[in-house]
């Protein structure tokens, strides 16, 4: 049973598993041919066409909107909701606000999608950027709180006492020594958020408007009506954003990880001097 | 002429004068979590420039005590007074008394430098005047070359005296550290230990000082509170504490100690000499020096340390009193002194600890060799508690 | 000697939370206010629209509750017409508990593939680790729509599985795969989409576990199937139940997927509401389908916060 053998394995079928699907869909968005099953040469004609199709265009543009916008909300909201449940031990309904950061985690984007569309209904809203924008604010809002959470749950609270035993104000002391300490996962979060916005069809569906077409929405209308080199050629631009993202952010880690390691290399050096 | 207890190490009892107003003042503290007492009822008077310690096992309340003169915890019962003052409600942040953590709470993205100013810089002083506060830091705990550098890259050490620094940069009344030496290994505590003696004395401020370290408590402090259970068992010099521990637990708690329980046959009245107690301890006959409360046929204990008895293969004078005969049960070897267990006849055992004075020595005694224990009756010491 | 000061537990809270009241007051409420708007309020005016009549206007419905001062009329004209609706046509039933059965396999299906990823992973070397996690959620941010989409190019009677095989010769050149538009794509869809979500707490649980503890086992005498059994699968349970739940629930009224990878006969409720929603827009009908499927699943979503509870 442990055997490295099966053990790699089992990891080559799995991320093969995993990866061939996308290689295929990036290999095939540079195909002359429009037919998926025919290698028709190397060529860049889907991505000239997809540049010039202006509808795609408008609906990257409203989706990036809603995404910085609606991960910045949801960070905002997302940070306050993880200090409201780790700091706060007791306040009325707190059992009824850690379900509420939890159920939309795992809700079916139907339900969301559909509840909120009716609720803007029955207040009388106009669907349309702003509605995506609050529909991806509330769910994304709930994964940056957990992710804030669990870092906040291994934050050291005596930093903070010693900050105020030196005299700082609390409020000031959330800015100046918790707030710089958790920014990594903050960041983390906005950039999940981001990306769940950037990725959602169903609840986007539900709310959007005229004039608010998201890529997503966008994609899954052309999609119904067939696979087509054009719509591989946005995903893999969709897809090379993303990884390049992933591998800035892991490459920063890495970096500040080589210069912990640089650092302690340093503080025993410094022990043996003293 | 009375005799003292120990070694005197300064001139400096201020709880000895009637007059003296005590510089913090615990006074009927009481604080609960939930239905846990984490502190009972609790009085206690510091004053000024003493270097105090409370001392106990962990949960015993001690750290708590701390943090509701911090203002980290409000008591939940009764008031703690700052020179006079009652500073209940007063947010930690606007409280004369900075502290020094167990786990150092060095900021990991401040350098070491802004780490020693952050409390300045919170009471707006003008840069000049930070700058040279962090300078003055910096040279009294030797870090002058490690300003730049993040805590991380400074070892266990360096950050303790970082932490030390940065508690000290605002001049606060009183000092609280919270265990502060046990992350540094033992000889680098030891050192550490009189520097922060050397450091109290210079700066003449008011050290209060949290352990579960015996010896470090001993070494430090003029006067020490051994806690149990939320209550203060004794207050003392360490002398005292040591010498004249006033209960079991304390006598117990702080260093080895052999104890025997047993029954007084006769007091100091009856003996014709004021200030003896003679007891019974299950066929062991001890007599004692010591001014007790206790009456003939109190139940009491004797408690002799090792370092107190003498240990020899020959038979002494009068082996009616104050001496033990049996086997070599069980030998220590401690380097500075050795620890022999010496079982009797009926299975107790004693511990008798002897220097190890020479390198050689002529006629060691070993494993399975009948010995004499013998004790002065100033040895040793009636405990009622 | 004055004591027994008053007990003020207002001071004590705001030193121990770091804020005076009104920083903690506005920590809580801002986000509190927004959920309650945002996602407790929409799930009550579901409740109240699955009571209406369907009519054809815009929006379709007409409202039976007509604020709060009538809410004695409210439940007189109570009108459980879209729900009666719902027994009567076994399209609903069936697409519930097709909807139910799909979920349940899928998760059965992703527990026997990620488990072994997850254990894989968490036995490798320390050093090659963070690569294999990042390699996990790698997919997961790309989008979940394109992911699907790549499916359809290969499972398609004329897509590139059907190539492969007929050039490896497994098929006739006349023949294809018929697996696109069945049940079985869809199961491959979810089983693609959701592995990461599986994998990731799998592996922290399996990650966490002291090594020491299969060695003890060992030591005493165990072999390795069997400490498997004893040590490595209870104690990595929170693992499977968190994961198993956070695929279940959502599986359970995935739309997408069956949408793109189904076929006709592939009933899914998220499918069927969808349907309802934006093709026939019977808001109404479409909201008592939401609220029963809600019902179905409150049972996991509650199981599934227990869970993370505990991990908190």
């Amino acid at each position: 049973m442990r055997s490295p053998r099966f053990d790699a394995t089992v990891l080559t079928l799995g991320f093969a598993f995993l990866y061939i699907p996308i290689i295929i869909l990036i290999v095939y968005s540079f195909n002359a041919s429009r037919l998926v099953t025919v290698w028709g040469g190397f060529s860049l004609n889907w991505y000239s066409t997809m540049w010039s199709n202006q509808g795609l265009m408008d609906a990257a543009w409203v989706t990036a909107r809603v995404g910085l916008l609606s991960a910045t909300l949801g960070t905002i909201l997302g940070t306050l909701a993880a200090l409201a449940l780790t700091r706060y031990s007791r306040f009325p309904g707190r059992m009824a606000f850690s379900g509420m950061i939890y159920a939309p985690l795992v809700m079916p984007e139907v339900i969301t999608g559909l509840s909120l569309l009716l609720l803007f209904v029955a207040i009388g809203i106009d669907r349309g950027f702003w509605t995506v924008t609050i529909a991806h604010t509330t769910f994304t809002m709930c994964y940056v709180a957990i992710v804030v959470q669990s870092r906040l749950l291994t934050f050291d609270r005596s930093l903070e006492e010693a900050a105020l035993d030196l005299g700082c104000p609390p409020v000031k002391t959330f800015f100046k020594i918790t707030l710089p300490l958790i920014f990594p996962a903050v960041i983390a979060g906005w950039m999940l958020a981001f990306t769940l916005s950037l990725d959602d069809l169903v609840i986007a569906s539900f709310n959007t408007g005229p004039g608010a077409t998201t890529l997503p929405i966008k994609i899954y209308s052309q999609v119904r009506l067939g696979v087509t080199p054009e719509i591989n050629a946005i995903c893999t631009i969709l897809i090379g954003l993303v990884t390049l993202g992933v591998i800035a952010a892991s490459l920063t880690t890495k970096r500040t990880e080589i210069k912990r390691i640089r650092d302690e290399h340093l503080a025993v050096r410094g022990a043996a001097a003293s | 002429m009375a005799k003292t207890l120990g070694p005197v190490k300064r001139k400096f009892s201020p709880w000895t004068d009637p007059n003296a107003v005590p510089f913090i003042r615990f006074e009927n503290i009481t604080k609960r979590f939930g239905d846990f007492v984490a502190v009972d009822n609790l009085t206690l008077d510091i004053y000024e420039k003493e270097f105090f310690s409370l001392l106990g096992p962990s949960g015993c309340g001690k750290t708590t005590l701390m943090r509701m003169l911090a203002g980290f915890e409000e008591p939940t019962e009764g008031r703690i007074l700052l020179q006079g003052n009652d500073i209940r409600g007063v947010p930690p942040y606007r409280r004369p008394t900075n502290m020094m953590f167990q786990s150092y709470a060095l900021f990991p993205h401040m350098t070491v430098e802004k780490n020693i100013a952050f409390g300045l810089e919170q009471d707006n002083l003008p840069k000049a005047d930070i700058a040279a506060r962090v300078e003055e830091m910096l040279k009294l705990v030797k870090l002058e070359q490690f300003a730049k550098r993040k805590p991380n890259q400074l070892s266990g050490g360096q950050r303790q005296r970082v932490a030390l620094a940065r508690s000290l940069a605002k001049r606060p009344k009183v000092l609280l550290l919270d265990e502060p030496l046990g992350a540094l290994d033992k000889k680098l505590r030891e050192e550490t230990q009189f520097e922060l003696m050397d450091l109290q004395h210079t700066l003449g401020l008011t050290f209060l000082i949290v352990t579960h370290d015996q010896e470090e408590a001993m070494t430090v402090s003029d006067r020490i509170a051994v806690m149990d259970k939320g209550v203060i068992v004794q207050v003392a010099t360490p002398a005292e504490i040591y010498e004249a521990p006033n209960s079991r637990y304390v006598a117990d708690f702080i260093g080895d100690i052999n104890i025997l329980e047993g029954t007084i046959t006769e007091t100091g009245s009856a003996l014709g000499a004021p200030g003896a107690v003679n007891i019974d301890c299950g066929g062991l006959f001890v007599a004692v020096d010591q001014e007790c409360q206790a009456v003939k046929g109190d139940q009491v204990a004797f408690a002799v340390r090792p370092e107190k008895v003498r240990i020899s293969p020959d038979a002494p004078a009068d082996t009616s009193v104050n001496s033990f005969y049996g086997e070599v049960w069980d030998i220590g070897y401690l380097g500075d002194f050795s620890l022999f267990l010496v079982r009797s006849e009926d299975g107790r055992i004693l511990r008798a600890a002897q220097a190890n004075v020479s390198r050689l020595v002529d006629r060691p005694i070993t494993f399975g060799d009948m010995v004499w224990l013998t004790w002065s009756r100033d040895a040793g010491l009636v405990l009622t508690r | 000697m004055t004591n027994v000061a008053e007990t003020n537990p207002a001071t004590n809270a705001a030193i121990n939370a770091g804020g005076p009241s009104w920083t903690r007051w506005l920590v809580v409420a801002v986000p509190y206010v927004w959920l309650l708007l945002f996602f407790v309020a929409p799930f009550l005016i579901i409740l109240k629209i699955s009571f209406s009549d369907t009519a054809i206007s815009i929006p379709p419905y007409t409202p039976t509750f007509k604020g709060f001062g009538a809410l004695g009329d409210f439940f007189s004209q109570l009108d459980f017409e879209n729900y009666i609706f719902l027994t009567e046509d076994p399209l609903y039933i069936w697409s519930y508990l097709s909807s139910l059965r799909i979920a349940a396999i899928s998760t059965l299906l992703l527990l026997l593939i990620g488990y072994p990823m997850a254990l894989a992973m968490a036995r490798a070397p320390t050093s090659i680790r963070p690569t294999l996690v990042m390699l996990v959620i790698l997919p997961f941010w790309t989008s979940f729509l394109i992911r699907v989409y790549a499916w359809i190019g290969i499972l398609k009677p004329d897509g590139l599985l059907t190539l492969l095989l007929q050039t490896v010769g497994l098929m006739g050149p006349d023949q294809q795969v018929q697996i696109f538009r069945t049940d079985y794509a869809v199961f491959i869809g979810i089983v693609y989409s959701y592995l990461p979500f599986m994998v990731l707490p799998l592996y922290s649980a399996l990650e966490k576990m002291d090594n020491s503890l299969l060695e003890a086992a060992s030591d005493l005498g165990c072999p390795p199937w069997k400490a498997f059994w004893k040590i490595t699968f209870p104690l990595s349970l929170p693992g499977v139940i968190a994961g198993s739940m956070i695929c279940f629930i959502p599986i359970t009224g995935e739309f997408v997927i069956p949408d793109l990878l189904g076929g006709a006969d592939t009933l899914m409720i998220g499918k069927t509401l969808w349907t309802e929603f934006f093709g026939n827009r019977d808001w109404p009908l479409a909201s008592a389908v939401a609220v029963i499927l809600l019902i179905m699943l409150v049972v996991p979503i509650m199981i599934f916060q227990n869970q993370q509870k505990k991990v908190a």
